[in-house]
């Protein structure tokens, strides 16, 4: 059977039998890959807290007719370990891994995801942003990698030049006077702005926001998120926003 | 695909449905009862019967009980100015096993884990603070599972006992006995090096 070698991050995992786990894992070259660790339950098994949710592994597999098998795991980054520690930073990494769950699939090579999502979980486990900063950057980038870019700026139906009062998600984001729909919002600007700085990476701005944008932020984001993604993200509503009095400016 | 007639097919199913058991395992059971002396099927078939009639959980702590107190709670011997948290009752089991701890427990009903939709209020936490309200507490030890689910669980219980006197402590994962240091993961040999002990204290 064809073995082969790959980076990736368990995303989650499922009980299979007496001791062994389903491993759900967004790779670097090969996408998402479902491969069984056999005796992973097993306190002397050789790959410990390695194939735990959030970990970044190094991994040898054969290849199966449905399911793949975990040979080796080598561990690189124990992100999922570190933001275990903190309850707010887990829950923001917990709706991460499930939302690079449900844009990637199976078998098609998702590089940028796979890039993203790396990025996002070490930026969280580095601990100098809010997580839920980290969590809604990271929400606006990978919808826009998958093709649902919002417009935080100019009209998301005709393209004129904002900014615009009116938010309208399903139109895809700021819409102009004339396009605005019945139930547009009306954010406050700075949130949009803080929005923008999210999606293109400006983190001194976005650490300068205050809490009043976070919040509207999170919902627009979160709100965007689950139109476009069917089914929702069932972990959004779990995300801890309690204010981090360490963390905040 | 039923291989099996009626009875003897439901009755594979039935097995079949347990947790850890598969298709394979639920065979063999069938057949060895369907072998075995029929005093013996009759005293499992009591059992099972008298086990939803009987047992329910305890009003205090979660545990299993006969009645509304488990044997922990009812027990005055037991020192209840410790509390140790666990997911479920066959973790107070485990640790009933070892013989260390002379406190009480708290059995949250699992862990935190958002993709399953469970979150603290579906665990028993509000009824942890109830216990604590009284003062009598002085420890909590939490002795939640040791992967990151119950690592998470522990990190929010400890932000929620952190506004109380108490001391607060959490179970040392360490290397598994009989096992090799360099096979070890690198979280597991740093978990065991935070909880290391002095010996020559
Ligand atoms: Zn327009
Ligand atoms: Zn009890």
């Amino acid at each position: 059977m064809p073995l082969y070698r790959d980076s990736g991050v368990v995303l989650r995992t499922h009980k299979l039998g007496e001791a062994d786990r389903i491993i759900t894992i967004l790779t670097r070259s090969r996408g998402k890959v479902r491969a069984v660790a056999k005796g992973v339950r097993r306190t002397k098994s050789r790959f410990g807290a390695r194939l735990e949710p959030g970990m970044h592994v190094d991994l040898q597999c054969y290849e199966g007719r449905s399911l793949d098998t975990i040979t080796q795991a080598v561990g690189l980054d124990a992100w999922g370990h570190v933001l275990a520690s903190s309850y707010a930073d887990w829950t923001a990494a917990v709706a991460i891994l499930e939302t690079a769950d449900r844009l990637t699939e199976e078998h098609e090579s998702a590089v940028a995801q796979y890039h993203l999502l790396c990025g996002a979980l070490r930026t969280l486990a580095g601990g100098a942003h809010e997580a839920t900063l980290v969590l809604d950057a990271y929400l606006l980038r990978a919808l826009s990698v998958a093709g649902w870019a919002p417009s935080l700026h100019d009209c998301a139906r005709c393209g004129a030049e904002g900014p615009h009062r009116a938010f309208h998600i399903a139109s895809g984001g700021a819409v102009c006077p004339s396009c605005r729909p019945a139930g547009s919002s009306a954010p406050a600007p700075a949130t949009l702005e803080l929005l923008g700085a999210l999606l293109s990476g400006d983190w001194a701005r976005a650490d300068d926001s205050g809490p009043r944008e976070r919040r509207e932020g999170s919902g627009l984001t979160a709100a965007f998120a689950q139109w476009h993604l069917e089914r929702g993200i069932r972990a959004l509503g779990y995300v801890d926003r309690t204010p981090d009095p360490g963390r905040t400016r | 695909m039923p291989v099996f007639e009626g009875v003897v097919q439901d009755l594979i199913d039935e097995l079949g449905r347990l947790p850890g058991v598969g298709p394979k395992s639920a065979q063999r059971i069938a057949f060895h009862l369907l072998q075995a002396d029929p005093h013996d099927v009759q005293r499992l078939v009591q059992a099972l019967s008298e086990v939803k009639a009987k047992v329910a959980f305890c009003e205090t702590c979660g545990n299993i009980a006969e009645g509304t107190q488990c044997r922990i709670c009812a027990d005055p011997r037991r020192d209840a100015t410790a509390i140790c948290v666990v997911e479920e009752p066959k973790d107070v089991v485990a640790i009933e096993r070892t013989r260390e701890f002379r406190g009480r427990y708290h059995v949250l009903g699992g862990a935190i884990s958002p993709l399953d939709g469970i979150g603290p209020d579906d665990l028993r936490f509000s009824e942890l603070m109830a216990r604590l309200s009284s003062g009598e507490v002085t420890e909590i030890i939490i002795a939640t599972d040791p992967n990151l689910e119950g690592e998470a669980t522990a990190s929010y219980l400890a932000r929620l006992l952190s506004p109380f006197e108490l001391r607060v402590s959490r179970l040392a994962s360490g290397l598994p006995v009989g096992g090799d240091l360099e096979y070890a993961d690198e979280v597991t040999l740093g978990r065991a090096f935070e909880g290391r002990k002095l010996l020559n204290a």
